[in-house]
């Protein structure tokens, strides 16, 4: 998922870096609407609004100079402490053009998020696994629920940083320290 | 785990003690176990199955995927916390006598993961009679631990204790 | 009384048969429900997380260095392949790509490419015995355990082999190795020839696997399949040619490509991949220099063995990193490789610590196994079993 890492040489700090070309174009058609374009190590990422998410999607994947035609993965970051909490992430490929970026919105706890299963068939599993590990719920889901924990699982959404690694109750293994 | 006198077969009168013997060694010579195999350790198990080890055929196992049909269950691999109540469901529908070997360290004590969804240690749920240690036991390891079994079904050692009654309303299956 | 019953007048109505998580194919604990009228499938919905263990909460809580013999345990049917994705993934992070040793970067190449032989022997092996050619599964396993021999003489261990470091190798090449790996090239073309022959020309196999669990090029894509799934449907995307990593991109081969997008085009894609893993390790094996193992990069990679019992210098490294591992930069990084499943990727966020602050596994086999409904509606129930065995799946991985 990277241009070649050797040709720039102001990699090691991550200065200096060219984001993709397409950028400029996505920012003239959807204008304010990106608010963050970072590069770091070759990679491109994007953040865009909750509410424009579908567009700029559709724009990525339909656009002939994009063509990101393939999602690669849908998961989430839950940076607690910082409002808005999770940052739901996207990495997107295009197989013809050979180039990626990532996308990320950011949303905060009992905020929803669109679907992008009515344009990518992988983000049903995805945004599946997004919910079941972080609560993050996302509309216009087909069948959103648990999908690796069991489904009447009560305790809570484990990848959340207040939530314990041994977990709770009478199965809870022992919340040793790690070292 | 075991035991209760080292020479079980050696109580009772010579009658007894050699219907006991005898059933211990037909009992001992044709484990039948049953599919179970979860995770890394099942690959183990299965290459100790294939042609270079071949632990199973030569001490007369055949494996049964059905539980009725099978006297042991090797739990091989990782058990976590969805798939307890189907490994409960599964060794009470065993008929006796069984026997269960728990295989790898996921099994016997949790391994490497003292996670949220993992079972720390299938004894938990089920009574073991040979923790067979390793992350994955080398095929020789499993046989080392079947050969164990095998000596405690001749000698007729008997389980001190039974598995945990355990509370399972948060256990209940899915659908 | 004579009663009949006409058969119009039988109710008929839709069978729901589960294939629960404990079965005779050993693809692991994968709970399949199928909707039946008569025997074809309405609906199948897989059901998975019976092997969930918590791999990406534990990446949180442990250093960098510790999560190596985790990502083993996730596709362990090729751990090698694993610990290169986790391993390379924490390079880009630190930015020290190209500080790589080239033997180090040819050694894991040999050692990914064994994996990949291996993980495609458990494959063949478990799918034919579950279409019913059993004795392909002994072939199999015999060929498997010289790999494994291989490994065990490397690194210690059969199956779980942590054998990446960050920055490099653990250790140089035993005595013999080589040639002991020239033993299996030599024997291991005929042996594919074999399985082969048992297989590739064989009505049987050829009336259960062809026009079986077909999925188009623009739904495959959709789905976000990889490995032989994508390419049996005619999609040319393999992370080895697009985004070359490690030394790929001075190795000769080619990336087989079906045109159906069934079970069977799946295994010849399968089978071709052997065949070019042994020429590439071939090609690997004579290219491969002489030299370092290991970066010689104080900050990330530990001391000789004799510089931390000698030198002060050395002893303090040995310590600080044993004690609290490396301060990573902060930012985020992806970075995929080729395993024989699929794309494996791996998502690191970097909070500064010496811990990742998220590490997300971007697992082919979980998404390669949303797509097992498409794949297997309208067909009968035996050809689930098929599909399932030609996705390709590992649960260890679907789960993590």
């Amino acid at each position: 998922m990277t241009q070649n890492p050797s040709s720039n040489p102001q990699d090691k700090q991550g200065n200096n870096e060219q984001p993709l070309p397409i950028i400029n174009t996505l920012q003239e058609l959807f204008p304010g609407a990106i608010e963050e374009v970072t590069v770091f190590r070759g990679e491109t990422t994007i953040v865009v609004p909750v509410d424009r998410l579908i567009d700029i999607a559709r724009t990525l994947r339909d656009n002939p100079a994009m063509q990101f035609n393939y999602l690669v993965d849908v998961t989430a970051v839950d940076w607690l402490g910082r409002t808005p909490r999770f940052d739901v992430v996207y990495h997107l490929y295009s197989i013809p053009l050979n180039h990626a970026i990532r996308m990320k919105v950011r949303v905060d706890d009992g905020q929803h998020v669109p679907s992008l299963t009515g344009l990518w068939e992988l983000a049903n599993w995805g945004e599946r696994e997004t919910y079941d590990m972080f609560g993050i719920v996302f509309d216009g889901h087909p069948d959103l629920r648990r999908i690796l924990l069991p489904e009447d699982w009560q305790d809570g959404f484990p990848l959340r940083k207040d939530f314990p690694i041994g977990g709770y109750g009478i199965w809870a293994a022992e919340n040793v320290p790690f070292r | 785990m075991v035991v209760n006198t080292r020479n079980g077969n050696k109580r009772g009168n010579l009658l007894e003690a050699t219907q006991r013997a005898i059933f211990g060694w037909a009992r001992k010579s044709s484990l039948w176990p049953m599919t179970f195999g979860l995770a890394c350790c099942a690959i183990e198990m299965m290459s100790a199955s294939a042609a270079n080890y071949d632990v199973m055929e030569r001490s007369g196992m055949l494996f049964r995927p059905s539980p009725r049909q099978s006297d042991l269950m090797i739990v091989a691999g990782s058990v976590t916390l969805k798939m307890a109540p189907v490994l409960r469901r599964l060794y009470d529908q065993m008929p006796d006598p069984k026997w269960v070997i728990s295989m790898g360290s996921c099994a016997s004590a949790g391994g490497p993961y003292p996670t949220y969804s993992h079972l720390q240690g299938v004894d938990k749920v089920v009574p073991v009679d040979v923790y067979v240690p390793g992350c994955p036991p080398v095929p020789e390891a499993l046989f080392y631990g079947i050969l164990q079994l095998q000596g405690m079904i001749q000698r007729g050692d008997r389980q001190v204790k039974e598995a945990p009654i355990d509370p399972e309303p948060k256990l209940q299956p899915t659908r | 009384m004579n009663t009949r019953y006409d058969i119009h007048q039988l109710q008929e109505e839709e069978m729901e048969l589960n294939m629960g998580p404990q079965h005779p194919s050993t693809h692991g604990v994968l709970r399949v429900v199928l909707k039946l009228d008569g025997e074809t499938i309405k609906k199948a919905t897989p059901y998975v997380g019976y092997l969930h263990r918590g791999t990406e909460k534990l990446g949180e809580v442990h250093k960098y260095y510790q999560n190596v013999p985790h990502t083993d345990r996730m596709d362990y049917l090729a751990a090698p392949s694993n610990n290169l994705a986790y391993v390379q993934a924490v390079e880009k992070l630190l930015g020290i790509e190209d500080e790589i040793p080239e033997r180090a970067k040819y050694m894991r190449v040999i050692m990914a490419e064994l994996a990949r032989i291996a993980s495609h022997l458990v494959w063949l092996g478990t799918h034919a015995m579950d279409v019913g050619a059993i004795s392909v599964f002994l072939y199999c396993f015999r060929e498997r355990e010289m790999i494994m021999s291989l490994f065990e003489e490397y690194c210690g261990a059969r199956l779980t082999t942590s054998m990446m470091k960050i920055g490099g190798m653990p250790a140089d090449l035993p005595d013999n190795w080589l040639d002991h790996l020239e033993d299996f090239l030599r024997i291991m073309p005929r042996r594919i020839g074999e399985y082969e022959a048992l297989l590739t020309e064989n009505p049987i196999w050829i009336e259960r696997t062809r026009g079986v669990g077909v999925i188009s090029a623009e739904d495959a894509v959709s789905f976000g399949l990889t490995g032989a799934c994508l390419r049996g449907s005619g999609v040319n995307y393999d992370v080895r040619k697009a985004q070359p990593y490690q030394v790929y991109d001075r190795i000769d081969f080619d990336v087989p490509l079906g045109s159906n997008g069934d079970v069977y085009d799946r295994y010849l894609v399968r089978v071709e991949e052997m065949k070019q893993a042994l020429r590439i390790i071939r090609q690997a094996v004579d290219q491969m220099p002489d030299g370092p193992y290991v970066a010689d990069l104080p900050e990330y990679v530990l001391p000789r063995k004799v510089d931390a019992m000698t030198t002060i210098e050395g002893q303090t490294r040995h310590f600080v990193l044993t004690i609290h591992g490396f301060n990573a930069p902060p930012g985020e990084i992806y970075k995929a490789v080729e395993a024989p499943k699929g794309e494996l990727g791996y998502y690191i966020v970097s909070d500064g610590s010496n811990k990742p602050y998220r590490m997300h596994v971007r697992a082919p086999s979980y998404y390669n196994l949303a797509s097992l409904p498409r794949m297997s509606e309208g067909g009968s129930v035996q050809d689930v079993v098929a599909v399932i065995g030609s996705i390709d799946i590992v649960l260890g991985e679907v789960d993590r």
